[in-house]
């Protein structure tokens, strides 16, 4: 009776504990271990790797700045009406003088022009030039400003002017993200870019064309590469292998000055191809600064990428199913193509996915050998990271960049099946 | 009693070690043969006058975004930094960078001139102290232009008279500028018509004409090895690069002046350094932009100084042993027809024209 | 042993040789002829070349010199898919992207035959091996039996007429094994296949095989059929490495005939059948298979040579009783006697004669 009695209730560790419990506690107390030993990557792949993108999430959206400066005149901007045509009352004025004042003080009114500059060209030098006579004016007893103001600098008489602040006072914006896609914030809403500015679209259709380019120049030229380092005996794969690394121990810099000597007009293809008499002094090639000079560049730059990953699921195919294969009596050809590719294609899924990547997010090489038609996204990134201080717009262009590789990688999924993806 | 001694030495040794390694200051420029000229007439003297050690960093290509990154981190690792005058003025605006007082923080002249005289127009933002006048301008390949070696800029927009390829910076300023020369605006107005929709799409319109003859490089050292390697027939860059290949590395070029486009460049002290070192920092820019040390500059390499009173201490090259004044951009007989820069219609107009000149490369 | 040229052949080495290295010869003097229908053991030590010869045959390896013959052709010259031959490996090499079905497809569609005769095949293959069910399944779904089973199908699903298989049963525990090794001559003696089957397994070698190669060196040591090759060894090797064996050392003193007289190192004498001894004065080393070794005097001739013994263990093994005794200076002397009601059961330390009959006593090389 009683061990029927007890088999009804929970079950017991020999402690007295329900089983159940002391499982719990047990496996929690592996799982706070296992937590403890990844520490230190998990820190660092948060900081390294999620607190960047989302900052840069963050950064794309993000426009305090106008609030920040002139929060008084934003305040009173919402009463005036931008299209009206008119200019706002003399209560912006005034509150845009009280704003004036103390961020002449901080310093900070400059920083707002070159924010506003982005959306207006003019407002850099406005907020500049207006600046010193400004910050000495005294909001309690100077009034009324509105003469005064325009007077400073007569784009404060513009309705424009006003329309602009107001249009971007909001502290999160889309304003970047209708940037990145050649579009703009108005007034009346967004807005296709003047056709002579739209540019951005057309350079990620580039990057993304660009990069399925690179990556299939890439398959073509590493399978048989991979094929070999994965047959031939070890002795000569592994003198082969120091070959395809080799140009990792040298700076990306100085492998793509090298491309531009080999390819340049006056350079060694040339050269030798005018020398043999295959192409006229006058009409020799032009493989450097266009598309195919990138292609060239970055599809040898890459190239190891792509051989690695192939490499090692190819070695991993035992030669006894292609010999299988043909004491069935199937060709050659019949064998490479139904037993041995199939089961290369892991390799190859894992490679492109690497290389369309890093192909998608190059600039140095683009921009050394690309020209004028060889650029990427990234070229403009960089270009706004570190010329126009624009980080919004690189923010923002950065994200559509990722969001994109997130698509493809999950077209990628749904087509090729990502289980279908190995490293080795 | 040795071993006390000898412990005593170490511990002497290790707290002045320790003292060396406070005195230490990171100046940022842009490395090659500019900061070397840096090294031998500021660096040095500067470092056995007061055993600083400076510690250099090649990163002004990157100064503007780097120190607002610093800025944002909160982590400023820089003391001096060597930027051109339209960084330093976006640094200004972007208050990253600490504003200086000419008269009380920078040397007046031997004879008593306060330095803002001295500098004169050449003080374009608060925050900027210049070093140095350089140009853009062209050179050319004397073995590749036949007997009539161009003497004017237009000469770049004249395929008839000069075939071959030209190199040009990857970016519109300058370029703009001479293509409305070349197409007939007036010097004076030319950045009242370059402010307009008109006036960009007439340079561009210009700049289209050769657009297929074109290199467009953007780094310095490009059009100097473009010129060597013989892939083009002129190309622009900055005079001093021209110099190097000229002189120094006797390659068949020579310089064409025209139209040169003077610009700036010089040191700003980043915003928010502590007091210890706000003062080092100020110390060092006192010491290296007065008269003699910019003068001595132009020793190793062809930019002008920045300081009128330091023009006429010019003298020759530290290792060539060429008289430097002929080489300098400044040198009147350089400087009969040259094109100011307009820093704050660029400061304005940079993204604007930018996107429609990168648009209009791209099509 | 060397076999000359054999009409009837089905699978015919000729005076084969193979070198890897141009150094070391792996295959020296290879020279076999099977009849069509045999089944064929390759038995060897590890690295005895069995592979190598099957590889030769299945055309991935070329001989370094000699002939092979398939069916009266030689077939040196044929590419490894035209020669119909059916491989079971020993990793089993099923297609792992392919399921079973498509794995026993394979063969047919390359072929070329057309979809339904190929899924009738493939179907009777499958039944054939007690997987009818299992079409759909990847390989990797599988267990080692199963996996084996297939493996063995799709070698036989193209109806080879010679089959090849290297060590298939490696993997597999005991009694899958002996359950396979039960399957695949069935299957090979209903289909009447011609087998070459490597293994170095002697149980497996003398269970399935109508003939027994054993390698060594290179070389084939003996061939001939089980019962033969287990009680006739014609050297050393042979019988030592096949089933157990004892070893006694000693001078040929006469030979009279198919008999002949040795004297062994401790000066007792035995009498043996004369094998690989020619002349007295030889030395031999004389082989005696433990259960024809005979401790009850009645048993044995009466002017039977008797040995002394002295019973060193005794091991109980169920069906059999093992001793192990000290013989003429040999500790390791191994005798058996089957479990039988009137069986000994001699103690540790006890004295006795022991002897055999001297046709199961084989005077071999030294
Ligand atoms: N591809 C090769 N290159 C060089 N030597 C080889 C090669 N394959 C086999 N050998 C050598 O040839 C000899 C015979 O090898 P083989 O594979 O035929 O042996 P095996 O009898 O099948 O052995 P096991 O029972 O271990 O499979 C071995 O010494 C082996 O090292
Ligand atoms: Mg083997």
């Amino acid at each position: 009776m009683t061990d029927a009695s007890e088999n009804t209730g929970p079950m017991l560790a020999a402690d007295g504990t329900p089983l159940k419990q002391s499982l719990a506690r047990s496996l929690r107390r592996q799982k706070l271990r296992a937590l403890m030993l990844v520490a230190p990557l998990l820190l660092f792949v948060m900081f390294s790797f999620i607190v960047p993108i989302a900052s840069m999430l963050f950064r794309s959206v993000e426009n305090s700045i106008v609030q920040e400066t002139l929060p008084l005149t934003v305040e009173a901007l919402q009463n005036w009406d931008e299209s009206s045509g008119e200019l706002p009352d003399e209560a912006v004025y005034d509150a845009f003088v009280r704003d004036m004042v103390v961020a002449v003080d901080n310093k900070t009114h400059t920083r707002l022009g070159s924010r506003l500059n982005y959306e207006e060209t003019g407002m850099s030098s406005m907020f500049r030039r207006s600046g010193r006579k400004m910050g000495k004016l005294d909001p309690e007893t100077d009034g009324p400003f509105k003469d005064q103001v325009i007077e400073i600098h007569d784009g404060w008489g513009e309705p424009k002017t006003w329309a602009v602040i107001k249009t971007h006072s909001p502290a999160v914006t889309n304003g970047y993200f209708l940037n990145a896609v050649d579009m703009r914030r108005t007034p009346e809403g967004a807005q296709a870019q003047p056709e002579d500015k739209q540019i951005l679209i057309k350079l990620f259709g580039r990057t993304l064309f660009m990069s399925l380019v690179i990556t299939a120049s890439c398959i073509l030229l590493a399978y048989p590469v991979s094929y070999l380092l994965a047959t031939l005996p070890m002795r000569v794969s592994n003198l082969l292998m120091i070959l395809v690394l080799l140009p990792f121990w040298t700076s990306l810099l100085v492998r793509t000055s090298a491309w531009k000597v080999m390819l340049q007009q006056q350079g060694v293809i040339n050269e030798t191809l005018v020398w043999l008499g295959l192409v006229a002094d006058d009409a020799r090639l032009v493989i450097i600064n266009n598309q195919f000079g990138t292609i060239i560049a970055m599809t040898h730059i890459l190239l190891p990428f792509m051989i690695l990953p192939m490499y090692s699921v190819m070695q991993t195919i035992p030669e006894s199913y292609t010999r299988a294969a043909k004491s069935m009596g199937a060709t050659n050809w019949t064998t490479f193509w139904r037993i041995y590719f199939p089961q290369s294609i892991p390799g190859i899924g894992a490679g492109s996915i690497l290389v369309f990547i890093l192909a998608i997010g190059y600039y140095i090489t683009p921009e050394i050998v690309g020209g004028t038609k060889g650029v990427f996204i990234s070229n403009r990134i960089a270009y706004h990271i570190s010329s126009s201080l624009n980080w919004g717009l690189a923010a923002a262009l950065g994200t559509i960049l990722l969001a994109v590789v997130l698509l493809l990688y999950w077209v990628y999924d749904k087509i090729v099946g990502i289980d279908n993806v190995k490293l080795g | 009693m040795k071993p006390t001694k000898t412990m005593l030495t170490a511990a002497v040794l290790a707290t002045a070690a320790g003292g060396v390694s406070a005195e230490e200051m990171t100046i940022v420029s842009w490395g090659g043969a500019y900061s070397k000229s840096q090294l031998k007439a500021y660096h040095e003297p500067y470092s056995e006058k007061t055993g600083v050690t400076i510690l250099n960093d090649d990163s002004s290509a990157e100064a503007v975004a780097k120190l607002r990154a610093m800025n944002e981190a909160g982590n400023i690792t820089w003391d001096v930094v060597d930027v051109v005058a339209a960084d330093a003025i976006r640094l200004c605006d972007e208050g990253l960078a600490m504003e200086i007082d000419p008269d009380t923080m920078l040397a007046p002249a031997p004879d008593g001139t306060s330095a803002a005289d001295d500098f004169g127009d050449l003080l374009v933002s608060d925050c900027f102290i210049p070093q140095i006048v350089y140009s853009t301008t062209f050179g050319y390949r004397t073995d590749l232009v036949g007997d009539t070696p161009p003497t004017d800029i237009c000469a770049v927009f004249d395929l008839e008279a000069y075939p071959g390829k030209r190199s040009l910076e990857k970016r519109p300023i300058n370029n703009m500028e001479w293509a409305l020369l070349c197409d007939g605006v007036a010097k004076e107005d030319v950045y009242d018509v370059l402010a307009t929709p008109e006036g960009q799409e007439q340079a561009l319109a210009k700049l289209d004409t050769i657009k297929d003859s074109v290199v467009w490089w953007s780094a310095g050292a490009d059009t100097p090895q473009l010129l060597a390697d013989g892939e083009v027939v002129m190309g622009s860059t900055y005079n001093g690069r021209l110099f190097s290949v000229i002189e120094e590395q006797k390659q068949p070029v020579a310089m064409l002046w025209d139209a040169q486009v003077f610009d700036l460049d010089g040191w700003i002290i980043p915003a928010g350094l502590s007091d210890e070192r706000k003062a080092r920092a100020l110390d060092y820019i006192m010491f290296a932009t007065d008269t003699q040390r910019l003068a001595d500059q132009a020793k190793y390499i062809s930019y002008g100084p920045a300081r009128a009173s330091s023009a006429p201490l010019v003298g020759q090259h530290a290792e060539l042993g060429i008289d430097m004044a002929p080489h300098m951009p400044t040198d009147p007989e350089n400087a009969k027809n040259t094109f100011l820069y307009n820093y704050e219609f660029w400061a304005d107009y940079r993204d604007d024209i930018d996107a429609k000149f990168q648009a209009w490369l791209a099509q | 042993m060397t076999e000359t040229k054999n009409d009837a052949a089905f699978v015919e080495f000729q005076r084969v040789q193979k070198s890897y290295d141009g150094e070391n010869l792996v295959v020296k003097d290879l020279n076999l002829a099977m009849p069509k229908g045999e089944f064929l053991t390759m038995l060897g030590p590890s690295g005895s070349g069995k592979t190598t010869c099957l590889m030769m045959l299945a055309g991935f390896e070329t001989a370094t010199h000699g002939e092979i013959l398939l069916d009266g052709r030689p077939i040196n010259n044929i590419p490894p898919h035209k020669r119909g031959i059916g491989m079971v490996f020993q990793n089993y090499a099923l297609f792992p992207h392919m399921t079973v079905a498509e794995n026993l497809s394979f063969p047919l569609e390359v072929r070329k035959l057309g979809k339904s005769e190929r899924e009738a095949k493939v179907q009777r293959a499958l039944d054939m091996v007690q997987m009818g069910a299992f079409g759909g399944r990847r390989p990797a779904q599988l267990s080692g039996g199963q996996q084996q089973r297939i493996a063995l199908a799709r070698a036989l699903v193209f109806e080879p007429e010679l089959v090849l298989m290297d060590e298939p049963l490696g993997a597999l525990d005991k009694q899958l094994r002996e359950h396979m090794q039960f399957e695949i001559t069935r299957l090979a003696h209903e289909l009447g296949i011609t087998t070459v089957y490597v293994t170095h397994d002697q149980t497996e070698a003398l269970t399935m095989s109508d003939r027994v190669a054993v390698f060594d060196d290179g070389r084939i040591q003996q061939l001939a059929p089980p019962d033969q090759l287990y009680e006739e060894p014609e050297n050393s090797f042979v019988a030592q490495f096949i089933g157990e064996n004892n070893t006694l050392e000693g001078t040929v003193k006469s030979i009279d005939g198919d008999a002949c007289l040795i004297a062994l190192d401790d000066g007792s004498e035995i009498d043996a059948v004369p094998i690989n001894v020619s002349q007295p004065g030889e030395r031999t080393k004389v082989s005696i298979r433990p259960e024809r070794v005979e401790f009850n005097k009645d048993r044995l001739h009466a002017d039977a040579h008797t040995l002394k013994a002295t019973v060193k263990e005794f091991i109980y093994m169920g069906d059999v009783f093992r001793f192990r005794m000290s013989v003429a200076g040999n500790d390791e002397f191994i005798v058996k006697t089957r479990n039988a009601p009137d069986a000994v059961r001699l103690k540790p330390g006890q004295e006795i004669e022991i002897g055999w009959l001297a046709k199961d006593c084989r005077a071999l090389d030294a």
